[in-house]
């Protein structure tokens, strides 16, 4: 089932007049800055999910908070879909543009408008990047929490949309623990403000409805975040296993312990291969698995931890454990894990990432079905996993040259997501449902649970003009999806292209 | 690619259908489908402990303590699934056995709070600014929903972006959009050391070291000034309880006054005048409204006990950048801080798109909707 945008199975779309919205735009925002021409509008084509692209009707790079409102005002009379988009790092296709709709890129509200210290928070406008948050904060010793591993691109308005994630999830939270306020430009091109200066606000958790919407209820103006009191100390563990479920159980083991870890990730023997090639981090090569455990905070208290960790790792049958013995070894450590991606990349000629989350306890038999299903369909899987919190990056290695390469790849995908799923997990932990699972969507959800979210979402855009047939599925999409049958773990026909 | 053989290797894609229904459930469900029918409006009604907060509303009692009782709980995986029956007490006792704890540190206001209560109001105790909101600890929610229809949104997991985040919109909603009958929970490792101290210094002074330690990391996990003294609870490892400890060089006191403090069983609770919670930004200065106050979260939420008309508060809590809320029924129409109208015509929106008939609390929070 192709995943871009099909009017049978997602709703049709407005087909909205180029011209007459050019000419609106251009009268009353003489000054705006649009694209138009083929070559201009080529570089928007896709997002982080570059296996699939869109040409999109214009694209918009607007300046000032009165342009996104005149721009929405003038979108919502003309009845033109409207896609927002940050960076455009986002893995799932959720900034994916449409033929019919305008690419509205936040990409020039660029601006820290205020780092607050005594406050401890700082106010930036949705273009800025996840890391200059940090950076800009550093001067005071403080900090923003969520680091997604495309921080040093990835945008905040983005990472709104997509309650964005990172290593260090399970200690400090996703982006919408991170947040204090939101300022929305709405459909109809008013402005509000969601969440306040206080720590909570009166009426519904608007905020809490917004963050991860993907774009689908307002646009991002404006984000005001906590900032956080750097750690005194971090210090990394690595442990080594020669079996994948005594790491896992290790995991349970930190935690009955009663530690909380900054960070604490795992990567199986392909993924410690390809990334000790590529970084040479120092990581045992004939590893089955490595756990990495990071531990942050007062240095007294590290200490502390440390020591009962370590103790912990031994006792759950590590082969090895290693403290990294000063900071250049802990980012050695570390990059070897965030640029697994990367690594992966290097033995294959593509590479396919899933998101799916499962409750801690379900790994070994899941990384098990993972192992069974990557033989069934002859393609390789490196698995990487923020152990801490339950989620796991399968990554599945392909060749898109080769006939039907992604589309099977794409099915083993699918088939990961559904053992995810049936596990008691989600199909998306941080990367967001986007296009690209937007089929998955239909196993976790039944068809009144579906009903509801397009129900939300009629209550902030009645005419489905923000970002279109993204995130929720349409019930006849999902019908047509859950009749497909699978033989073999491959689709019929796979030659074909579907729908 | 592989052949296909129809006859024994045939299945097609997994597609959900209706969630489980426990007995309990069932009924609940029952009587909601009734109520769509008749058209009848429901007050949801656990252990009636906070029924003093927001409007008074008409309507047929719908009880769900009879829907009681642990779905699971893996202390290893930091996550608890109960019903929304049970109790806080059986909850927190239960959680304490393994040494966990919840990190919002609820207040109960009465015996028999509920966990379907401690989500609908989504009130949080004096961990709050450092451990996160009743709101941050919500990961899953089974609904009973104004289509009358048992949903399930959310999860056992910490991560999960699927779908919009319906359960963290329920918490606080005050029954508003749904039915609550299960809930999933974090849950946290009770830390390992804790320390209980008060120092004597004024309101403006302890709000300025609040500010200055909110900066620097500090074990603080409580932090309330009342009556010349600035309460503190330090809790983390050994050595960095202990050195800040003996650096404040404060009076150990009893732990119980969290308790009290959370509970509203203090000498200030029991005044009179009518109660005000003004929540603002930490760093906010001090309001010198008259009456007499009390600050917990480290400054984010100031209790008054005032006879000072809703407006001049309103105001005052606006122009910090918080807002207000009236604690003791009776004073005003609108114990909630209003909404501004964009806001109003949205929740409208919302309220009119999930509970269609409005049958669930109507009037509770607002008489908008």
């Amino acid at each position: 089932m192709n995943i871009l945008h099909d009017e049978r199975l997602d709703g049709v779309l407005p087909m909205p007049d180029r011209t007459a919205l050019l000419h609106k735009l251009n009268i009353r925002l003489p000054d705006l800055h649009v694209l138009h021409r083929k070559e201009e509008l080529k570089p928007y084509e896709c997002d982080g999910l570059a296996a699939y692209r869109t040409t999109p009707l214009l694209v918009i790079l607007p300046e000032t908070l009165e342009q996104v409102q005149v721009i929405m005002q003038t979108c919502n009379e003309l009845k033109v879909p409207v896609v927002a988009r940050g960076a455009g790092t986002g893995l799932s296709g959720g900034a994916l543009p449409l033929e019919q709709g305008v690419l509205l890129v936040m990409a020039k509200f660029n601006r820290i408008l205020e780092v607050n210290p005594e406050g401890r928070f700082a106010r930036v406008q949705p273009g800025v990047r996840n890391l200059a948050i940090s950076e800009a904060s550093a001067m005071h010793s403080l900090y923003y929490a969520p680091d997604p591993s495309s921080q040093i691109a990835c945008s905040i308005g983005g990472n709104v949309a997509e309650n964005a994630g990172g290593v260090h999830c399970l200690k400090y939270g996703l982006t919408v623990h991170n947040l204090i306020s939101v300022d929305i430009i709405t459909v109809e091109g008013e402005f509000m403000t969601l969440g306040s200066d206080a720590l909570d606000s009166p009426g519904f958790d608007l905020m809490a409805l917004f963050t991860g919407s993907e774009g689908m209820l307002g646009i991002v103006v404006e984000v005001k975040v906590k900032l956080l009191p750097k750690p005194q100390v971090a210090r990394v563990l690595m442990a080594s296993f020669d079996d994948v479920e005594k790491a896992g159980l290790a995991v349970g083991n930190i935690i009955a312990a009663g530690i909380i870890p900054g960070g604490l990730e795992m990567m199986d023997n392909l993924a410690i291969r390809a990334a000790e090639d590529f970084i040479h981090a120092g990581y045992p090569v004939e590893a089955e698995a490595i756990l990495l455990c990071e531990l942050d905070g007062v240095e007294s208290d590290v200490d502390e931890e440390s020591a009962r960790v370590q103790e912990v790792l031994q006792q759950s049958g590590a082969t090895a454990v290693q403290t990294a013995k000063d900071e250049a070894e802990r980012q050695r450590f570390w990059a070897g894990r965030k640029n697994a991606f990367p690594a992966v990349g290097r033995i294959s000629p593509d590479y396919y990432c899933m998101d799916g989350t499962i409750p801690r306890r379900e790994l070994p038999g899941v990384l098990k079905g993972i192992a069974e299903l990557s033989e069934r369909y002859d393609l390789r899987v490196a698995n990487v996993f923020h152990a801490g919190d339950g989620n796991m990056h399968p990554l599945i290695l392909f060749d898109a040259d080769v006939p039907g390469g992604l589309e099977k790849a794409e099915a083993l995908g699918g088939q990961i997501l559904e053992l995810c799923v049936k596990v008691g997990g989600s199909i998306t932990g941080e990367h967001g449902v986007g296009r690209e699972k937007i089929n998955q969507m239909c196993s976790q959800f039944n068809d009144d649970e579906l009903e509801l979210f397009h129900a939300v979402k009629a209550a902030f855009d009645p005419d489905r003009l923000l970002n279109p047939g993204k995130n929720i599925p349409t019930l006849h999409r999902c019908a047509e999806f859950g009749a497909m049958h699978i033989h073999h773990g491959e689709l019929p026909f796979p030659e074909l292209e579907r729908f | 690619m592989s052949a296909a053989n129809p006859q024994t290797d045939q299945q097609t894609h997994h597609r959900p259908g209706e969630r489980p229904v426990s007995q309990t459930e069932a009924a609940l469900l029952e009587q909601v489908c009734e109520a769509l029918h008749e058209a009848t409006p429901l007050q949801i009604q656990g252990g009636n402990s906070k029924h003093f907060l927001g409007r008074k509303t008409q309507g047929e009692v719908l009880d769900i303590t009879a829907h009681q009782g642990v779905v699971s709980y893996d202390p290893t995986e930091l996550v608890i699934t109960v019903r929304a029956g049970t109790s806080m007490q059986q909850l927190e006792t239960l959680l304490a056995e393994q040494g966990q704890i919840l990190g919002c540190e609820p207040p109960h206001l009465g015996d028999n709070a509920t966990v379907g209560g401690m989500v609908a109001t989504g009130l949080s105790g004096p961990r709050r600014p450092w451990s996160g909101s009743v709101r941050d600890f919500v990961l899953g929610t089974k609904v009973i929903t104004g289509h009358g229809k048992l949903l399930r949104f959310g999860g056992e997991v910490m991560k999960n972006v699927a779908g919009y985040d319906l359960s963290r919109l329920m918490a606080g909603s005050f029954g508003c959009l749904g039915i609550l009958t299960e809930v999933s929970m974090k849950v946290l490792p009770k830390p390992r050391n804790e320390y209980h101290l008060s120092i004597p210094c004024n309101q403006a002074e302890a709000l300025q070291k609040l500010s200055l330690w909110g900066q620097q990391p500090l074990p603080i996990t409580a932090a309330c000034h009342y009556q010349e003294q600035l309460y503190l609870r330090l809790e983390g490892g050994e050595a960095s309880v202990k050195n800040f400890a003996d650096s404040l060089q404060g009076q150990e006191i009893d732990p119980e006054f969290w308790t009290q403090l959370r509970e509203q069983q203090l000498a200030f609770f029991q005044d009179s005048r009518p109660l005000w919670r003004l929540s603002l930004p930490a760093n906010a200065p001090q309001l010198n409204l008259e009456g007499d106050s009390l600050i917990d979260w480290g400054g984010a939420q100031r209790w008054l006990k005032t006879d000072q008309p809703e407006a001049a508060l309103r105001e005052a809590a606006e122009n910090a950048g918080g807002h207000a809320t009236c604690y003791t029924p009776d004073i005003t129409d609108q114990p909630l801080h209003p909404l501004q109208p964009l806001l109003i015509r949205y929740h409208q929106q919302l309220k009119a798109q999930l509970d269609p008939k409005g049958i669930f609390n109507p009037g509770r929070m607002y008489s908008d909707y």
